[in-house]
């Protein structure tokens, strides 16, 4: 200790430690910034165990009453009739059918304009494409409703095709809800491609390999975790989207057999019983926080299964 | 063979050499084959696999390279050298058509490979590439595992292959990396060192058996030992291809290479814009030697470049 000290330079006097050659920390503005980026980070966390809460309170009231097996597995839903009923198979049917519809037209659509705007557009054709499909996502949905109703169910699937349907469809909403998640799953995965090293292209370009073979095991194997990332997304929109299934699909809690039937999605009927008539507190009242907390639910089961699979399919650059 | 007027031919040269280096040490034998194979390398190649004629190669508007002639010989090293920004990349990369790839790029004069010009309409770049296959810089092995590394190029390309196990044990043995990854075939390519990681993509390259493997500098992002390694690999790999090698690192031109080609960028006196030419082509020991050109000799001996 004291050998040391003797090392020091002729400004450090004998038996004192040295000064230190380094400024003190002095800066404010980065304590600030911190505190503003943590309080931000606390209240999503907070908002998020708001709604958390505001969804399980009235549920609770809702489930003293309505056993859970009867809420899950009850094929009757009439909440508002003298005889209730609060069996959530018919809404979840209907969900199901637009979801699936909706996937069937996002997916295979988003995930080919995504290849081709990371793999094969030219810069030229990419800067003409990619605005176009962005616009498409921000058409409002009460647009997208009303051209479910009136041109794809009224005019394309009965006067064209031909169709024995009513008024309303699970098939028009899902079509239409389908083509306002292309753009969200396309631009997610194609942000997800092009981040691809284009050193992993060469190097399968290099040993023979064609675009759509190095497109499909090269950059969407590397790319799996936003591709799932964009398809979730497109799944929670479509489970949780309201206003296209509100207006097309009908207001019928009936279970769905087949796409052409009407029928009343989760949304949908959160919409419907939202309007204002339910007293807070009754029973009506917390079946719409019964559902909404389902719909919750589902969302974050899908979450959960898309998490595992990226964990296990996943290729990491 | 026994007639004393026979010509020894380019492989029974090969096989003499490779006999005498097998007794040398490791290090020593690097430096001495350059030497000995000097003295039996013949002054031009005796069989052309690649053939450049009068070669521009542009990018939009912008020459890159101009009027370049070069013949790369059949189961022989050629390395390209020169200045940065001389276009022996670019030279490297029209060779198998990857330069395709770029937006842009275009070729003027006759590329040939065996004789037939790889740049006529009716020749499919993918399968110029899968005959002519290339190491890149930074090593680039693909997020799978090393077994799927090795296999993807056989079924991409769709190869016959009666077992592929046999297929990557065979292009990892011959790329010097099959004791070391022996016991973990299925696990990531990520996992191996980047010298590894180079050895992986050299075997990778193999595994589709093309013609000639072109390197692009692959030894620059690698620790000395492991550029040893490489080093000594294309040795052994010039006994079945042919390997031209773009570097910057001059010894390691006169160390692996049998021919060398010195590359340098000429300034256009009104647009400023630099395009590379081909200054000089010759065995290496004449390049390292007896340099011809003034430029050559600059370059070597450290005056520029």
């Amino acid at each position: 200790m004291t050998a040391v000290q003797e090392k020091g330079g002729p400004a450090s006097a004998p038996g004192r430690p040295a000064p230190s050659p380094f400024k003190g920390k002095k800066r404010p503005g980065e304590a600030i910034i911190i505190l503003v980026l943590r309080l931000a980070a606390v209240v999503t966390v907070l908002t998020t165990i708001g709604i958390l809460l505001a969804l399980l309170i009235p549920s609770l009231g809702f489930f003293r009453e309505v056993p859970v097996t009867e809420f899950l597995f009850g094929d009757r839903w009439s909440p508002r009739f003298a005889d209730a009923s609060f069996g959530v198979l018919p809404l979840i049917s209907a969900t199901l059918w637009t979801t699936g519809i909706a996937l069937l037209i996002a997916v295979p659509l988003g995930l080919g304009a995504a290849v081709l705007l990371s793999e094969y557009a030219s810069p030229r054709l990419r800067r003409i494409l990619k605005p176009i499909l962005e616009i498409l996502a921000g058409v409002p949905t009460v647009v997208y409703g009303y051209f479910a109703l009136t041109f794809v169910q009224a005019t394309v699937l009965r006067e064209w095709v031909g169709l024995d349907t009513g008024a309303f469809s699970v098939l028009a909403a899902g079509l239409v809800m389908g083509v306002m998640i292309v753009p969200t799953v396309a631009s997610i995965s194609e942000d997800a491609m092009s981040a691809v090293p284009g050193a992993l292209r060469q190097g399968s370009a290099a040993l023979g390999a064609n675009r759509m073979q190095t497109s499909m095991r090269v950059v969407f194997p590397a790319a799996l975790s936003g591709i799932v990332a964009a398809i979730v997304l497109g799944v929670s929109r479509a489970v949780g989207e309201t206003m296209i299934v509100a207006l097309a699909a009908g207001s019928q809690a009936r279970v769905v057999g087949n796409p052409l039937e009407q029928g009343q999605t989760m949304t949908g009927f959160i919409a419907n019983a939202a309007l204002g008539d339910s007293r807070v507190g009754s029973i009506e009242y917390d079946t719409l926080f019964a559902v909404g907390l389902l719909l919750f639910l589902i969302t974050l089961l899908v979450n959960f299964i898309s998490i595992r699979f990226v964990r296990r399919f996943r290729e990491a650059y | 063979m026994n007639s004393s007027s026979h010509v020894p031919t380019a492989a029974e040269r090969r096989s003499l050499e490779d006999d005498t280096l097998l007794h040398q040490q490791p290090g020593m034998a690097v430096h001495l084959t350059g030497r000995r194979r000097a003295a039996t390398l013949p002054d031009k190649p005796d069989e052309t696999i690649l053939s450049v004629k009068d070669v521009d190669v542009y990018y939009g508007k912008f020459r890159a390279v101009t009027g370049v002639n070069l013949d790369f010989g059949l189961n022989e090293i050629t390395a390209l050298i020169g200045p940065s920004g001389c276009g022996k990349s670019t030279l490297l990369r029209t060779l198998n058509r990857m330069n395709d790839l770029v937006e842009g790029a275009r070729v003027d004069g006759s590329i040939t490979f065996r004789g037939t010009d790889m740049y006529a309409p009716e020749v499919d770049a993918i399968e110029v590439r899968r005959r002519i296959g290339m190491v890149f810089q930074k090593p680039n092995p693909f997020p799978k595992s090393i077994y799927d590394n090795i296999a993807y190029g056989p079924r991409v390309t769709g190869m016959k292959v009666e077992n592929m196990d046999d297929l990557v044990e065979e292009a990892l043995t011959k790329s010097a990396l099959w004791g070391e990854v022996k016991d973990k075939l299925k696990q990531s390519a990520f996992g191996l060192s980047g010298g590894q990681q180079q050895r992986l993509c050299i075997a990778r390259t193999i595994a589709v058996k093309p013609d000639v493997i072109l390197m692009d500098e692959p030894a620059s992002a690698l620790d000395p030992i492991s550029t040893m390694r490489i080093e000594d690999l294309m040795h052994e790999l010039r006994r079945e291809y042919t390997i031209v090698i773009v570097t910057h690192n001059m010894q390691q031109a006169a160390r692996v290479a049998d021919r060398t080609a010195f590359f340098t960028a000429l300034a256009d006196e009104g647009t400023g814009d630099r395009t590379g030419v081909l200054v000089e082509y010759g065995k290496t020991s004449q390049i390292f030697e007896d340099p011809k050109d003034q430029r050559t000799e600059d370059y070597i001996s450290g005056r520029f470049g």
